[in-house]
């Protein structure tokens, strides 16, 4: 009962009027972002933070979550129909997705997508609503000790479902680690690592690093592959499936769903781990299984469902315990932080008309996105018919307009601009940049959590090992690690996921 | 001792210089004891950390068992352009203003390609402008500095 109360006061929060204009404003932008490839949820979020101070935070929030889940939406569009993941989670759409797309089948392809994200944000919403409460009792017997231990849970789970090579991308954390580590101390205020420069007192922004690396070094390596971009926007037909393919997708969409809800809801999970999870289940699991690769539509369909399901439920961390899951909701954090809220266990009591709004708005939200998407994909595409030389400058144009926002000093830029040398010699190097971005954000958290749990314990290691809670978490991170050294597995992962080359 | 794997080998030395760089800096912070961690004892961990797995992915390119992989080439062309361009801008915004940068932006990044068009570029940047204009200075109302500094009092 308490739960409807909550929903219909969530309802009538995020039905205001002005609530629901910041919601379609922020799933148009998201989609839009998810569509223009090189600049990602976390750009936009970024650049746009500054203006959500005038904002009342809800809206604010509303927006931000709008762009979030609109950019999952936008994605997948340009992932079909060019082959260019908007964002790293449709990288896997990509790989079916314009496979049917070459056969004629984009219309269908679009449809699934669409689809299986709404379903699958339907569910996720009511699973956020529904379980956030319990999850927020389990939040206070969280002490230092097991945050740690699920910081290290979530890193793991990054690197041990992302391609490449495991040890490597373990250095490629520890590194983001230590990255996040220059700047101020704040335990004690020394300067670390800063060289006395002032404007590294706060630390490297995490804008100019995700910029720098995904969006300059990704455009200097499409230069370099001066590759045509083909694109079959003319064979866009009908967008109806027919009967056999509902039949196929909807299993696909039920299971994506699943796994997406869970991953979603792990730090280090995110869309992009329940995406590439989702694609694996659905492999192993089809009699089609050869059709994958060429077309098939179950691996649009789970892992469509699966990342929108995650996107969902990743705000379950950030709303009930206060763990950013992945950097946009750690951005996130820090627009809840310049409204003065606190994200954390009290949320849900201390604002509620906030927390019930926001989910009520996500429903609201995927609604909205499935009237943008499907009528509008004839618009979209029209933006993506721009030829690759005047779009890559304009991508350029957004990344340093953005990234000089965040301070409004030119440093930034300067910054950026060295992280996407810094990236470039990444991807000649196989080292993969992502996990960095992880390690990167939970980086001082780790630090400050390890040196309370420590400090607690009276420099005792073993109360990471002696605490309950946490000891189940390492022990899950140290499977994770088995399961991914196991050689079937592994080659398995080296098929599936197909990063850009 | 060939060296098979060019790749992760120049990735394992990559993380060892980088380790040790990090480790040998926090040893200048104090370290203090697991009890009462001082401002170096977490940087020097990890950096000691990083230093070892440098060490395994090195040796791990040079086991008979590592499959070879060459050291994909630079292009150093689309690398200098595209950060030349960017930093052009920085120095520009502050001395000439948003719209200088913003044009210069525009076409020096756009001239990396081996598709430059002068006419497809010049409506380009006018777009660009114009829409940056209204969405970011008027619209959402971020501070930039507009013009050269010669014309501001």
């Amino acid at each position: 009962m308490d739960l409807l109360n909550n929903l219909a006061l969530g309802f009538s929060t995020a039905l205001t009027f002005q609530n629901l204009i910041y919601c379609f404003l922020g799933c148009l932008l998201g989609t839009l972002i998810g569509i223009l490839p090189g600049l990602g949820p976390i750009a936009t979020i970024a650049m746009l933070l500054p203006a959500t101070y005038a904002l009342p935070p809800i809206a604010a929030l509303i927006m931000l979550a709008g762009i979030y889940y609109g950019a999952q939406y936008g994605g997948s569009t340009t992932a079909i129909l060019l082959n260019i993941p908007g964002e790293t989670s449709s990288v896997v759409t990509a790989i079916d997705g314009y496979q049917m797309a070459r056969r004629g089948r984009a219309g269908v392809a679009l449809f699934t997508a669409g689809m299986g994200s709404f379903f699958a944000g339907c569910v996720a919403t009511f699973i956020l609503a529904a379980f956030a409460a319990p999850l927020s009792q389990l939040a206070f017997k969280f002490g230092p000790a097991e945050y740690f231990s699920l910081m290290v849970l979530g890193l793991i789970g990054a690197v041990v479902l992302a391609s490449g090579s495991l040890i490597k991308a373990i250095g490629m954390i520890i590194l983001g680690l230590l990255m996040g580590l220059v700047g101020t101390d704040v335990n004690s205020g020394v300067s670390r690592y800063a060289f006395d420069v002032p404007e590294l007192s706060d630390g490297i922004g995490f804008v100019s690093i995700a910029m720098g690396v995904f969006g300059f070094a990704e455009i200097m390596m499409n230069l370099e592959q001066k590759e045509k971009r083909e694109s079959f926007l003319n064979k866009v037909t009908t967008l109806i499936p027919s009967w056999n393919d509902v039949k196929r997708m909807t299993p696909s969409i039920l299971r994506g769903t699943a796994i997406g809800s869970v991953l979603g809801i792990l730090p280090g999970g995110g869309a992009a781990l329940a995406a590439f999870g989702a694609y694996s289940v659905e492999k192993k699991t089809s009699k089609h299984s050869a059709e994958f690769g060429q077309g098939a539509i179950e691996g649009v369909a789970g892992p469509e469902s699966a990342n929108n399901a995650a996107a969902q439920t990743s705000f379950i961390p950030l709303l009930t315990l206060g763990i950013p899951p992945n950097a946009v909701m750690a951005l996130m954090v820090g627009a809840m932080t310049i409204h003065n809220i606190q994200p954390g266990p009290q949320v849900m009591t201390s604002n509620p008309a906030l927390f019930w709004g926001l989910i009520a708005s996500m429903w609201i939200g995927n609604l909205m996105l499935i009237l943008l998407n499907l009528p509008l994909i004839g618009m979209w595409v029209q933006i993506l018919k721009i030829p690759y030389r005047f779009l890559y400058p304009a991508i350029l144009v957004f990344c340093c307009i953005g990234v000089y926002t965040v301070n409004n000093t030119v440093f930034d830029v300067y910054i950026t601009a060295t992280f996407g040398i810094i990236g470039y010699l990444f991807f000649k190097l196989g080292c993969e940049p992502a996990p960095l971005l992880l390690g990167f954000v939970l980086g001082p958290m780790m630090e400050e959590n390890f040196r309370r749990a420590l400090l607690l314990s009276r420099g005792d290691f073993s109360t990471f090992i002696t605490r309950p809670l946490s000891l189940g978490l390492l022990v899950a991170a140290a499977l994770m690690v088995v399961i991914v050294a196991l050689p079937a597995i592994k080659q398995g992962r080296e098929k599936v996921f197909v990063e850009d080359q | 001792m060939k060296i098979r794997n060019q790749q992760d080998f120049a990735a394992g030395f990559m993380y060892i210089v980088v380790g040790l760089f990090f480790a040998s800096l926090a040893t200048g912070y104090q370290m203090g004891t697991a009890a009462k961690m001082g401002p170096g004892y977490f940087p020097f961990c990890l950096g000691m950390l990083l230093a070892a797995i440098g060490l395994v992915v090195l040796l791990s390119a040079i086991t008979k068992k590592a499959a070879e992989v060459k050291l994909k080439k630079w292009d150093l062309k689309s690398v200098i352009w595209i950060t030349g361009a960017v930093v052009l801008y920085g120095v520009l915004l502050t001395t000439m203003g948003f719209f200088v940068a913003l044009i210069t932006l525009v076409f020096v990044s756009a001239s990396a390609s081996h598709e430059f068009k002068w006419k497809g570029t010049i409506v380009n940047a006018l777009i660009l402008l114009i829409f940056t204009y209204l969405a970011f200075v008027v619209g959402l109302k971020l501070q930039f500095p507009l013009w050269p500094f010669f014309l501001n009092n």
